[in-house]
């Protein structure tokens, strides 16, 4: 199949679909690549590098279509766009199916197959391939960069010989992809990081990335992050109120706020209001990623950077994946080529449009003439749904002794059992065994009374050495042998020789060798 | 020597021999303890030549130093990694042993009731002098001890060089049974059971030992071929249990309660031994013993996700910046002779001011206690060396976690898929750590072929390649 990469026509849009590296890997799929001239130069591929990778270039955008079978972009596509198109064609970009229905209807008109790469579900194995959380990724790690570039101040904590400085306090809204890139970015530079999020699960990774987690002093039953794909669910108005007073409270001590908190295909909530703002330092930064959607804070303007009446920075730009357009376009470039490499399941070149695949059948939108969108559930769930933490139950002392008693008793039952079945077994030997015997008998049954006892204090690393001690003690037999070997018959004395050196060979090789072993464990 | 003495030193011998055991319960004493098992056995080999009953002191002395000289030549050439088949192959010599013993009980047996039938009035020496003694009550049961004796001696001696023949790689490893399986035993079994009842009562008594010895030889060889590789460390303990109790059924026969007590101890132990092993694997002995996994109650859970590999370069790496590190060693350590390598990388990595353990899985290896003694071998010392209950706990507070040459021991299917043929067994729980890396030759499965779902974890990279090359090419990069 024939893939090509179209320029992105966006304003200020640094991305592209393929980079000289992905469309190594693509090749091996058995794909030709195609790009439109000029499509990289802003992520810093440029067109002597595509064609060094054995790239086509090609002129027009027209020119591309026309020539391939696959187009990959970035941003959804323009109407235009996809009218170039013709039927059986694939598609493979961001789409967002929910606010774009009319382009939708496009595509389908024009009987291509459209495949979102904003609608992959969050599943494991589709993770590889997953835009959003790598872009995500991209703009936590850059928002914290550009809230650090407009904050005046350092973001670590130090003492120097002019003076002490207080660490910057960041705090992160949100806890998906983007505000977890936030915390360990921001962390890294030295600032004091806290994090919340309304999914009390994610308190485990926002600690793990070295934030602290703000607890809200609220009970309600929180709904799964599990039955939402991993997505937060919108919370209720009394829940939202008493988030509200925790960050009233917090603001006035917050230097950097960075709001992630969006779910797909909803408007930002407002969660941080003109009060907070105006609660905040002079010279504070609030970098709001959710801006594209109307922004969590009151007063951002999208793709604007907005200083308030009290010199609060508050950076609204929607770009931030393109603000870093290499490392954008390399990792999308892989979502891109994972996502090509599950449709080219034989690695011959042929795109195989699976619609069984849970992944497949997720993010295409658009297919054969039919809008194939929203897609029934998956058939694998997205994560496992969170297990209620088993807590120890705290005994009571009672219980414990309880337990302890019951427990005893348990012992000594099986105990008497034992007991009982080995007095009726000595019984029996007892009554039919003659007198001589039962004497050494008595002396073999403490024997491996003893031996029980001894044996279980053994340390668990010497158990090799005990072995190689217990083989060479075995060799006790050659008392046998001695015994025997005075005897008068010829085929006697043979074979007691015989045993006599078997026996000595076990007795010096078994001793020596654990001797050996046991100079060995030495302490540091 | 009077018999009076020859006992009093037996008794001494036989606490000595208890200390000896005992004294196995730390690295320090353990020395000492291996003193006081010599001083036992010296004095009970000295105290029965001096004693009654013995004779051909000349014979005896340069057949044990013969002997001798052979085992003190072979224990110091024996590898350290090579332990499993050393301590194999001594226990079929013991088994040999009490299989001749106990002939030889039956033909002075036999040689008595002869010259007592010519002279009822006859004198006997040694050992035979201890038979003319016997009512003839006393003498069935003798001839019961003979037969037992025998019996879990021969078992005993072909089981051994079978386990000596997989563990040292001369016999495949995979569990493999005649047609017929089990009841092919069963049968052996309950034909030497008649040839017991045969030779108590009917003539021909040497005849009816040879049959018992036969079978008893083709149960070993057919039982152990039928354990899979990785039931080793089980058989091997569990054949040093038989060398005890076939000492001790000698013992019986030959009225020697010093036998009596050694053989009595050294059952017991590697009695012991063996349930500590399958309590390890979390399966049963019987299981074990009768070979092969259980029968499989349901499909292995699906692994998602792929393989990922990495090279030096990125282990180092994250080497570099770790502070907690635990090293899980397992057979592939010992078969690509890593050890003096990953202790040289301990070294380093300590020398870096990190914290380095060591987890050891109580099954790793071929052996109880193997990866310990090729750790001590390469001076690993001992007090970072942890077991499993000891370290589990620590693996989520760990930054990187290094698994190398062993499978089993890590497969989280255990605790996750209850179809596993392994579910319910304990297992190092490594993929809580940070990070894990696992040194591998390839991709394949473990000894039990089941797939370990370890390797296809987010935080799991695999790092191909023989572990000693693996291990070396880090060594350079780790400052």
């Amino acid at each position: 199949m024939k893939i090509g990469a179209l320029k992105e026509n966006y304003e200020g849009e640094a991305r592209v679909a393929v980079t000289p590296a992905s469309a190594a890997h693509l090749k091996k799929l058995g794909h030709e690549v195609y790009v439109e001239t000029g499509a990289g130069v802003r992520a810093g591929f440029s067109d002597a590098a595509y064609e060094a990778a054995g790239i086509t270039v090609e002129p027009t955008s027209a020119a591309l279509v026309n020539d391939v079978d696959v187009v990959v972009k970035v941003r959804p596509p323009s109407e235009a766009e996809i009218k170039q198109m013709r039927h059986g064609q694939t598609l493979i970009s961001h789409f967002y199916p929910s606010q774009n229905a009319d382009l939708l209807e496009v595509a389908r008109e024009q009987g291509i197959t459209a495949i979102a790469m904003d609608m992959v579900p969050r599943i494991s194995r589709a993770q590889k391939m997953d835009a959003l959380s790598s872009m995500a990724n991209i703009a936590g790690y850059r928002a914290v960069i550009e809230a650090a570039n407009n904050f005046g101040r350092f973001f670590t904590g130090q003492v120097t010989a002019a003076g002490k400085v207080p660490p910057a306090k960041v705090l992160v809204v949100g806890a998906g992809v983007a505000g977890l890139a936030a915390i360990g970015a921001a962390t890294s530079l030295g600032a004091q990081v806290y994090a919340f999020d309304v999914r009390p699960e994610v308190a485990e990774q926002i600690e793990s990335m070295g934030a602290e987690f703000v607890y809200l002093d609220f009970a309600e039953a929180q709904t799964d992050g599990a039955t939402t794909g991993g997505y937060a669910a919108p919370s209720s108005p009394e829940f939202r109120e008493k988030q509200l007073e925790k960050f009233r409270e917090l603001a006035p001590q917050m230097d950097i706020v960075i709001t992630t908190a969006l779910i797909p295909g909803r408007d930002a909530p407002k969660l941080w209001t003109a009060d907070m703002v105006a609660a905040m330092k002079n010279g504070s930064v609030i970098v709001d990623l959710a801006a594209e959607r109307g922004g969590n804070c009151e007063l951002t303007v999208p793709d604007e950077r907005f200083v308030t009446e009290n010199g609060v920075v508050i950076i609204g730009y929607t770009d931030f994946p393109s603000r870093m357009g290499a490392q954008a376009s390399e990792l999308y470039g892989n979502n891109i080529r994972h996502m090509l490499a599950d449709l080219t399941p034989g690695k011959d070149g042929k795109l195989v449009q699976n619609m069984e695949d849970d992944v497949i059948r997720g993010s295409t939108v658009a297919h054969d003439g039919d809008v194939t969108w929203p897609p029934p559930p998956p058939k694998v769930a997205a994560i496992a749904a969170q297990k209620p933490r088993e807590k120890a139950k705290e005994l009571t002392p009672e219980e414990k002794r309880a337990n302890e008693l019951a427990a005893f008793k348990a012992q000594t039952r099986s105990q008497y059992t034992l007991l009982g079945i080995g007095a009726v077994l000595m019984l029996l030997v007892g009554s039919f065994a003659p007198v001589s015997f039962l004497s050494h008998f008595i002396v073999f049954v403490l024997a491996c009374f003893v031996g029980f006892q001894v044996i279980w204090n053994v340390s668990h690393s010497l158990h090799t050495p005990l072995m190689a001690i217990t083989n060479a003690i075995s060799s006790i037999i050659i008392v046998g042998a001695l015994l025997q070997i005075g005897s008068g018959s010829w085929l006697i004395v043979l074979l007691g020789a015989l045993s006599v050196l078997m026996a000595g060979i076990n007795i010096f090789g078994g001793f020596m060798v654990t001797r050996r072993m046991l100079a060995m464990f030495q302490k540091s | 020597m009077e018999y009076g003495i020859t006992t009093a030193a037996y008794v001494v011998a036989a606490v000595l021999f208890i200390l000896s055991l005992g004294g196995l319960s730390g690295q320090e004493s353990a020395k000492r303890a291996v003193w006081y098992g010599i001083a036992a056995m010296a004095l009970a080999v000295v105290a029965t030549l001096f004693g009654p009953g013995a004779g051909n002191w000349l014979l005896s002395l340069v057949m044990l130093a013969i002997g001798g000289a052979i085992g003190w030549f072979v224990a110091k050439r024996v590898q350290m990694t090579e332990m499993p088949q050393l301590v194999a192959a001594m226990h079929s010599l013991v088994g040999l042993a009490a299989v001749l013993i106990g002939f030889n009980a039956q033909f002075e047996l036999s040689r008595m009731l002869r010259a007592r039938a010519a002279d009822a009035a006859a004198e006997f020496h040694g050992f035979a002098a201890v038979l003319a003694h016997k009512t003839p009550a006393e003498l069935a049961m003798l001839k019961v001890e003979v037969a037992l004796g025998i019996f879990i001696g021969a078992v005993t001696f072909t089981g051994s060089i079978v386990a000596f023949g997989k563990l040292a790689g001369k016999i495949d490893g995979k569990p493999k049974k005649l047609p017929g399986g089990h009841m092919l035993n069963a049968g052996a079994a309950a034909l030497s059971a008649l040839a017991l009842v045969l030779y108590c009562t009917v003539g021909a008594p040497v005849l009816w030992l040879l049959l018992i010895t036969a079978c008893a030889l083709f149960i070993g060889y057919h039982l152990i071929m039928g354990i899979g590789g990785a039931d080793m460390p089980v058989v091997v303990s569990m054949l040093n249990s038989y060398s005890g109790w076939a000492a001790a059924a000698i013992g019986f026969t030959l009225g020697n309660d010093l036998l009596i007590v050694v053989g009595a101890l050294v059952g017991s132990s590697g009695a012991i031994l063996s349930y500590i092993m399958c309590k390890a694997m979390n399966r049963n002995f019987v299981s074990v013993i009768l070979g092969g996994f259980g029968g499989e109650t349901g499909p292995a859970m699906e692994i998602e996700g792929e393989q990922i590999a990495i090279d030096a370069e990125g282990v180092a790496a994250a080497l570099n910046e770790a502070d907690e590190v635990i090293i899980v060693p397992g057979y592939g350590m010992a078969v690509a002779q890593a050890q003096q390598s990953v202790s040289e990388l301990t070294r380093k990595l300590r020398a870096a001011g990190k914290n380095v353990r060591f987890a050891i899985h109580p099954v790793a290896g071929r052996l109880p206690g193997h990866m310990n003694v090729l750790l001590a071998e390469a001076k690993v010392p001992y007090d970072i060396v942890l077991e499993m209950d000891e370290i589990n706990e620590d693996f989520p507070n760990t930054d990187v976690v290094i698994v190398i040459g062993s499978n089993d021991i890590v497969n989280p299917a255990a605790q996750e898929d209850p179809n596993s043929p392994i579910a319910g067994m304990p297992v190092l729980e490594v993929w809580k750590g940070k990070q894990v890396f696992v040194s591998k030759r390839g991709q394949g499965t473990g000894y039990s072929g089941i797939e370990n779902p370890l390797f296809y974890k987010d935080n799991t990279r695999m790092f191909y390649g023989d572990a000693k090359k693996s291990i070396d090419a880090l060594l350079p990069m780790i400052d």
